[in-house]
Formats: structure tokens, C-alpha cells, sequence
């Protein structure tokens, strides 16, 4: 991780599915090193992937970029995208792009996994 | 590029932050903007819009103003509006640079009925900020002028334990 940056990511696997868990903010700055984490967890080939918003503080249009960028993947290689457990300020900015009802979206990691 | 453009002189804001267009501090300028629309009174999900508003503004300035150039000078400032009475009615926030300038007119965000990563930013403001006036400065560089309502919820505006204010 670039210590300059205030994102921290961490990866953990549950029955075949990559989970993503970015820790901090996803602005400008971070979302290079984030797209970095979501293209290798394509690359993967898990049975799904997933991205635990849990920990996120903040997220900024490039961040949302980054996992539209995940989603467009996601449909090429067949291998779903889901992002779970979003708090009240990450899900503010989905609805404002409506992307909301674009990306499957699960209250919560243990929901996300579930084959 | 004029290296010794000025910010507009009046009226003086509050709160006047200079910056280069280096990404590493955006962080920085979030969290002051969030922390100071706390304080003057918004709710938890305006201050962060405000601030999420700030943030894309300034992006934009960097990626397609000064072109990830690092050195490029920015200004921020805010300014309360009051009633009579002292509260916070609204919030005016502008953000100038030195950068390329553009027609106002062609600042637009993209449409939502295209799932594509990017382009987004223009739009996000457009949707948190009551007013949005972007502006060429005089001489070089763009203005963009943004106004924020306080919603009053009932709840009262936190303010006193900062210490007194020396006029």
C-alpha cells in the first residue's frame, strides 16, 4: 500500500468468492490502487467477486468508476460482481448516478457469498 | 499560464484556501469542508455531499483543467450566508484556478443511461449543489461558484465549545 494514500485493502476468500475489503477513502487519489485489487480478483477467476464497502469512508466518482469498470468486467468473463454492507454516504453517491439498480447490491458480506 | 492571477477581491470569504493541483490533498480538503459544514450547522449527509461536491470540483480542475499537472494553483473559498438573526442560511463556495479555459456552456455532465466508468463528476455537483455557475476568470483560468441551502431540521445549530470568535 502507498502509505500516502488513506486506503488500505485486504482480500479474503469464502467458498470460491474473492472479498474485497477497502478500509478508508476511494477518491481520486486511492482509486488507481483500488482498480489495481479489483482487476486481480478477476483475474482470479473466483466464483464471484465482492466488494465490502463496509470500511469505506468516503467514495468519490472514481472510485464509483473503478467498480463500473469491475461491473463491465464482470459481465465479459462471467463472473459476478457484488458489492455488499454500503453505508448511508457511499449509497447516497450510486443513487445520485443511479447506478443503484445497476450493480447487485447485498446488505451485507455473509449475504454476498451465499452461492 | 499567468503565474500571478489573483483570486476575485471581493467580498473576502470566511475561509480562503490556497492549493496545487496535487491529488495529495484532496484528502486533506474533504475533510475540512465536511468538518466546517458540521459546524455551521448542516446535517451529516449535506456536510459530506458538500464535501463530495468540492472534491469532484477540484478533480476536475486537476484532470482536465491543469491536465494532472501537480504545480497548478487552486483556490477555495467559503462564506456563510446568515439571516438577520446569525443562523446559516446557506453556504457559497467557489473554486478558481489558472487552468485552460473552457465555454461554460460545454461544462456538462454526460447522461446516466450510459453505464460507463467516468464523466460523472459535472453531474454530481449539478445534483448536491442548489446553484452551480461555472465562469471564465478574467485573464486566465475558470471560476466555479456553488450555493448550498441549510435545511434546518429542528435540531439546533451546534455551536460554542470552539471557543470565542475574535472579530
Amino acid at each position: 500500500m502507498n502509505d500516502r494514500t488513506p486506503l488500505k485493502v485486504t482480500t479474503s476468500d469464502h467458498d470460491g468468492a474473492r472479498v474485497l475489503h477497502p478500509q478508508g477513502e476511494i477518491g481520486y487519489q486511492e482509486a488507481p490502487e483500488f482498480r489495481t485489487f479489483v482487476r486481480a480478483a478477476f483475474d482470479a477467476k473466483p466464483r464471484a467477486v465482492v466488494v465490502d464497502l463496509g470500511g469505506v469512508a468516503y467514495m468519490g466518482t472514481p472510485g464509483v468508476a473503478t467498480l463500473v469498470e469491475g461491473l463491465q468486467i464482470s459481465k465479459r468473463v462471467g463472473i459476478p460482481l457484488v458489492v455488499a454492507a454500503m453505508n448511508d454516504r457511499v449509497r447516497a453517491i450510486f443513487e445520485i448516478a443511479r447506478l443503484h439498480t445497476v450493480f447487485k447490491i447485498a446488505a451485507s458480506v455473509d449475504e454476498a457469498v451465499k452461492p | 499560464m499567468t503565474s500571478h492571477a489573483k483570486p476575485d477581491p471581493a467580498p473576502p470569504p470566511d475561509l480562503r484556501l490556497e492549493l496545487v493541483s496535487d491529488p495529495v490533498y484532496l484528502c486533506g480538503v474533504r475533510e475540512l469542508v465536511v468538518h466546517t459544514a458540521r459546524r455551521l450547522g448542516y446535517t451529516e449527509k449535506d456536510a459530506s455531499q458538500i464535501a463530495l461536491a468540492v472534491d469532484e470540483a477540484l478533480v476536475n480542475v486537476i484532470r482536465h483543467g491543469y491536465d494532472r499537472c501537480c504545480d497548478g494553483r487552486i483556490w477555495l473559498s467559503i462564506s456563510p450566508q446568515r439571516s438577520t438573526g446569525g443562523e446559516v442560511e446557506a453556504l457559497h463556495i467557489v473554486i478558481e484556478d489558472e487552468a485552460r479555459q473552457v465555454d461554460p456552456c460545454q461544462i456538462k455532465g454526460r447522461s446516466l443511461d450510459e453505464i460507463r466508468p467516468g464523466g460523472l463528476g459535472v453531474h454530481i455537483i449539478r445534483q448536491v449543489m442548489d446553484e452551480v455557475c461555472y465562469s471564465k476568470r478574467e485573464g486566465c483560468g475558470m471560476k466555479l461558484a456553488m450555493k448550498k441551502k441549510r435545511v434546518v431540521s429542528g435540531e439546533p445549530v451546534p455551536t460554542g465549545d470552539c471557543g470565542p470568535r475574535h472579530e
